[in-house]
């Protein structure tokens, strides 16, 4: 792989203020943590060298083991070693059954609906399971940096829907680490290729990694990566065609009775050596012979692309629709990149290059280039290259919408949205002097409530006494710039602010959170007291540092000079006081600052505005006006 | 900020139902340049809500303006125009919506003859840029016939939609 050579501009930040930052690929099969050090992105290998990291968790008697160590493990003791808990992100427990898995898990429910695994150290949730992952990467990160990140960008399939997406950010939380962004794999993956080439047009990004499949478009243009559509399918991967082969085994074998956890297990393992081996190979031999399942012959490649091909079919049609919702025809795609370690097979390479009409790119390591991307992201979103123009605009993966009459699901933004966005809607009531409104809040595509994701139920009250119909209900959906949903809602013709509770149908509650982040506090036995101080801190030195370098830079063009020298003495203010070692303080003074330059911010970001549409800079436009 | 600017003004482009696209595009991406929230990662929490604000603000402009339907919604809205949920209108229109659904259910049943569909659309993508024309014109001179011509708009831009959807039922979408 061509390493990312990037270019520092003219007003490269100062070594001694660089800030840590990393990205991470948080994969189904397994994950990787890259950084850009001295210009280049590139990822961190662990002490004996070795950069993937398998997503596997096993929960011991003695503690708790990550990665390769966990692997080999994971047959012999399955129950306690969980693998590919990404498949179980944002998940109900409702959902397993849908998930077309066997898991060998033993499953149990928590208060928000989420799953918990049994192990033998008690029972975790797939959030703390992936916690220990991403803890595992930023400790390595962390010593090979030589201090603590500052942020990070955590990679998550496009097509996952909000559920899945607050999952990895709790998760994230659990482990600790400021998330600047989540970011979408295919669109880390086109940022370093992108920036690799350096070529303008639209790309097409084809992702089939273990257990998702991703198919994004995105223009480049002027240095803004714009996707036009994203697609896919949140659950296929190279562990479906691992689980075809060894439905193939089990039938060749004529074994009838069903399943064990273990026999499972060694059962895939084995399909996923059989099938990487297929790769290189026409034909393989298989000997297997484990727990009463025997299978002597071979798999040759015509069977195995037989076996794979209705899995392959349906990645080809997600790009179809891609491919039309995006507005672009087949000829207008310049590029076709391939990312995941699946996209290894040779007939996944065939049929992409097929459809698209063109032979696919994989000139950059299939395992590392999404990993790389998100570094890149992270480096710039730090704020290392204050002067890089690179920017990315996303789109909202999946419909939103709400439950009407009937059980019809209505759309209230629509998939393919460029984010941050808002939107209203319109109710109203149907009975005289209702007073409470029950609101269900959905993800999907389809018309029928039952077949959408639900991901949160409110319960509208405080509605003021009125006849039918007269109340107007404005729910309001707000997604932000990491695709996730907040709503909001007030009665319009009194102003009434509605009270709304939101539970969210498949989360950890705030409750869960709180107490899993206190169990681990004292696990570390650091103090939690200790720990606030130093957030409170970090905040203020934030404020600090954004609010003097916005002064320096605009403080003349756009205030008085005393409005400047009253904001630079609340400055040393709350300098002085972040000396403290009261965190409440701290923070309710970085607060007031914040407030005391509510107006200045504004001013700033107006005049930014007014200068991205003349092409000047600020004095020149202020002695305009 | 200054919520009230209308979108049109945050572009920097003359209030006209005739947007320069190409124009549109560019400044879009440059006013997305200075205020989305990625330009803030790193910055106080009062900057990240300002630029969220702003940069949720120049989505909804552009949607609003690049495409034909919204824009002439969004015109009247400044006129102080809203629209009504169901508006009177004359009869002999909705009879030629009546007959297109028709001929669109019969491609349907003709076992979906993507030819047929083919010119169906392109005929319903004439009818809009007449209409579209005569909105136009009318927003200046005629405000109520103005409003009108958006409901015929609604309802040849929903008939798209069926054609869009039907299409994608018989390639499989
Ligand atoms: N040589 C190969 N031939 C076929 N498949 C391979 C080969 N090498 C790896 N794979 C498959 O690639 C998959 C892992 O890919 P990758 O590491 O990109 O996934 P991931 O990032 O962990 O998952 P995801 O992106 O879906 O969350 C596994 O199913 C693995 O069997
Ligand atoms: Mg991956």
């Amino acid at each position: 792989m061509a390493l990312l050579q990037i270019t520092e501009p003219g007003q490269a930040v100062d070594p001694h203020q660089r800030k840590r930052a990393a990205g991470l690929d948080l994969g189904t099969t397994n994950s990787l943590i890259a950084s850009v050090r001295e210009g280049v992105a590139e990822t961190l290998p662990d002490e004996q060298g070795r950069h993937m990291l398998p997503s596997v968790v096993r929960y011991a008697s003695g503690g708790i083991i990550v990665g390769d160590e966990a692997l080999t493990e994971a047959v012999n003791d399955s129950m306690n070693t969980i693998v590919s808990v990404k498949r179980l992100m944002g998940r109900g427990i409702e959902d397993l059954a849908t998930l077309g898995d066997q898991l060998p898990y033993r499953f149990s429910a928590s208060e928000g609906g989420m799953p918990r695994i049994e192990t033998i150290s008690g029972s975790v949730t797939p959030v703390e399971v992936s916690a220990e992952i991403l803890r595992t990467l930023v400790d390595r990160a962390s010593a090979t940096l030589d201090g603590d990140l500052d942020g990070v960008v955590i990679t998550v399939p496009a097509y996952f829907d909000d559920a899945q997406r607050q999952a990895t950010k709790d998760a994230a939380q659990l482990a600790g680490v400021n998330v600047l962004r989540l970011l979408n794999e295919p669109t880390a993956a086109a940022i370093a290729y992108g920036l690799d080439s350096g070529s303008e047009g639209v790309i097409a990004i084809y992702d089939l990694g273990g257990g998702t499949f991703d198919i994004s478009l995105l223009r480049l243009r002027k240095g803004v990566f714009e996707v036009l559509a994203t697609g896919g399918d949140s659950a296929l991967g190279g562990d479906d065609f691992d689980r075809a082969i060894a439905g193939w085994i089990v039938e060749q074998s004529g074994y009838a009775k069903p399943l064990a956890t273990e026999q499972l297990r060694g059962l895939l393992m084995a399909s996923r050596a059989i099938k990487e081996s297929l790769t290189d190979n026409a034909k393989v031999d298989i000997d297997f012979d484990r727990d009463g399942v025997q299978f002597k012959g071979a798999l040759d490649r015509a069977t195995f692309d037989e076996l794979v091909a209705p899995l392959v079919d349906a990645s080809i049609k997600a790009c179809r629709r891609a491919v039309r919702d995006a507005g672009v025809e087949l000829g207008d795609i310049h590029n076709v990149v391939l990312v995941g370690g699946s996209t290894r097979v040779p007939q996944v390479i065939d049929q992409v290059a097929n459809y698209f009409g063109k032979t696919p790119l994989n000139n950059m390591d299939p395992d590392k280039v999404v990993a790389v991307g998100a570094a890149v992201q992270a480096n710039i979103l730090v704020g290392n290259k204050p002067d890089d123009e690179m920017l990315l605009l996303d789109v909202l993966p999946l419909s939103l919408g709400l439950e009407t009459v009937g059980g019809l699901a209505e759309k209230v933004i629509s998939r393919n949205t460029a984010i941050p966005t808002e939107r209203a809607q319109e109710f109203t009531t149907y009975k005289d002097g209702q007073a409470a409104m029950l609101i269900h809040v959905l993800q999907g595509e389809r018309e029928l409530v039952a077949d959408c994701r639900s991901l949160a139920r409110f319960e509208l009250t405080g509605i003021p006494p009125m006849v039918a119909g007269a109340a107007k209900i404005e729910v309001m959906f707000n997604v932000d710039a990491d695709g996730l949903l907040s709503v909001s809602a007030r009665e319009t013709s009194t102003g009434t602010q509605a009270s709304v509770e939101v539970k969210p149908s498949y989360g950890l509650t705030d409750e869960e959170i709180t107490s899993m982040l206190q169990a681990s506090f004292e696990h570390a036995t650091e103090d939690a007291n200790q720990r606030s101080l130093m957030e409170a801190r970090v905040e203020s030195g934030r404020v600090i540092e954004a609010l003097g370098n916005a002064l320096a830079e605009d403080g003349a063009a756009l205030l008085m000079e005393s409005d400047i020298q009253a904001l630079q003495q609340a400055i040393e203010k709350l300098g002085s006081l972040s000396e403290g070692e009261d965190h409440l303080a701290i923070s309710e003074g970085t607060e007031l600052l914040g407030r005391a330059s509510e107006e200045f911010a504004s001013l700033r970001m107006d005049a930014a505005v007014r200068k991205a549409l003349a092409g000047r800079n600020i004095e020149e436009v202020d002695k305009e006006i | 900020m200054d919520f009230n600017r209308n979108y049109f003004e945050i572009f920097g482009l003359p209030v006209d139902y005739a947007v320069a696209e190409e124009l549109l595009a560019d400044r879009f991406l440059e006013l997305q340049k200075q205020v989305h929230p990625d330009r803030f990662a790193a910055g106080t929490d009062q900057e990240k809500r300002l630029a969220m604000q702003w940069a949720t603000l120049v989505n909804t402009a552009n949607e609003t303006l690049r495409a034909p339907l919204p824009r002439a919604i969004y015109m009247l809205e400044l006129r102080g125009v809203a629209l009504k949920h169901n508006p009177a209108l004359p009869p002999s229109f909705l009879m030629d919506q009546i007959d297109l659904r028709e001929q669109l259910e019969e491609i349907e049943e003709d076992e979906g003859d993507l030819e047929e569909l083919d010119s169906f659309r392109k005929k319903m993508l004439l009818a809009i840029n007449v209409v579209q024309a005569k909105f136009k014109e009318a927003l200046d001179e005629d405000i109520d016939k103005a409003e009108r011509l958006v409901y015929e708009l609604q309802f040849l831009s929903k008939l798209m939609v069926s054609a869009s959807r039907l299409e994608e039922k018989l390639l499989d979408y």
